[in-house]
């Protein structure tokens, strides 16, 4: 019997295929975030609430991953922007291969924005690079403020958590306070937003966050577009 | 549930080695799991004797290293496994610790018999 020592991340495929995709992002100067939530959490919504304040000449495109039905892509299509809908016909996330196909249907030097929205679901979407420059956590009031706790990975790995619905507050036992500090001890310092994707509140803060993403984003573009 | 995705890219890197030596069975394969990869071992394990079955893989077994998370404080340098969640540092109270493992999904290696030299 021999031990052979390996050492490679199981991953590594898509981490391959990932680090290509987030150097063709850097190349391009485009900003490319990875939203990821629970069903029902309001990724689609809060990306309704961005698009639906963006001019028309805004170079965003939207992919949006679910396992059945192409409802997300008909509810962001309204917008005009670029939309396309990835059914991965059961698998629970999405992964770095899946968006590189898709990508092949579009001309990256047309964009400054591409918007993913994974496969509701707490738990897979954390293994899985995209070759994103930020993962996003959507988190509804309505959920429960121990989430962080029981899904630790995607709390860690995402570098925001947008806390959705806060107009159900009264309605909910939802501890605010208590949620905030769960986020923080998973991932210290996380940043964290309150917003309602419905009836508006806080809004202002998620587009002042990604208009100083896009903003850092175009500093650090190459001079020669590619 | 992806850990049968996961199974499955275990497999594939492990077809890739056993490929490259001729005559090799595989005996065990042996995985390090950080419990912030969002893996759940056994699951993982079931996936894998699941895919595995009926080919020649089929008595190999999965050894699943559980490591827990550790940080380093950013004041201090003390290195520590974090507790409860617990993120500060036990040494100087400091808040600003950085993660330095527990999110690892790798395959530390093969056991193999069968080995032509």
């Amino acid at each position: 019997m021999e031990r052979l020592s390996l050492e490679k991340k199981v991953l590594s495929e898509n981490d391959r295929i990932a680090g290509e995709l987030r150097e063709r992002f850097r190349r391009h100067g485009i900003l490319c975030l990875n939203l990821i939530s629970s069903p029902g959490a309001g990724k689609t919504s809060l990306l309704e609430r961005t698009l639906e304040q963006f001019p028309h000449e805004q170079r965003v495109a939207l992919l949006t991953g679910d396992i059945q039905t192409d409802n997300d892509a008909r509810r962001l299509a309204r917008f005009g922007f670029p939309v396309q809908q990835i059914t991965t016909g059961g698998t629970c996330h999405l992964d770095a291969r899946m968006v590189e196909r898709a990508l092949a249907q579009w001309r990256l030097e047309e964009l400054d924005l591409l918007l993913i929205e994974n496969v509701g679901n707490l738990v897979c979407p954390a293994s899985y690079d995209l070759g994103e420059a930020a993962k996003i956590v959507v988190l509804s009031v309505a959920e429960g403020e121990d989430k962080p706790l029981k899904y630790p990975s995607i709390f860690f790995k995402s570098e925001l958590l947008v806390l959705n619905k806060i107009d159900l507050l009264p309605y909910v036992p939802f501890d605010l306070e208590k949620a905030r500090e769960n986020a923080r001890l998973v991932h210290p310092g996380m940043e964290i937003l309150e917003v309602s994707c419905t009836a508006g509140g806080g809004l202002e803060s998620w587009q002042r966050w990604l208009g100083q993403r896009l903003a850092a984003m175009r500093a650090a573009r190459p001079a020669v577009r590619l | 549930m992806h850990e049968l995705s996961i199974a499955n890219s275990v497999l594939e890197a492990v077809q890739a080695e056993i490929q490259r030596r001729p005559g090799a069975r595989l005996l065990k394969v042996g995985l390090r799991v950080g419990e912030l990869a969002g893996v759940d071992p056994e699951a993982l394990s079931f996936s894998f004797q699941a895919i595995t079955h009926g080919t020649e893989f089929e008595r190999a077994t999965l050894e699943i290293e559980a490591r827990p998370r550790r940080q380093r404080c950013n004041e201090c340098g003390k290195e520590f496994t974090v507790q409860d969640y617990n993120t500060a540092c036990p040494d100087c109270g400091a808040s600003s610790t950085v993660c330095i493992s527990g999110d690892e999904l790798e395959l530390a290696y093969l056991e193999l018999e069968g080995l032509e030299e």
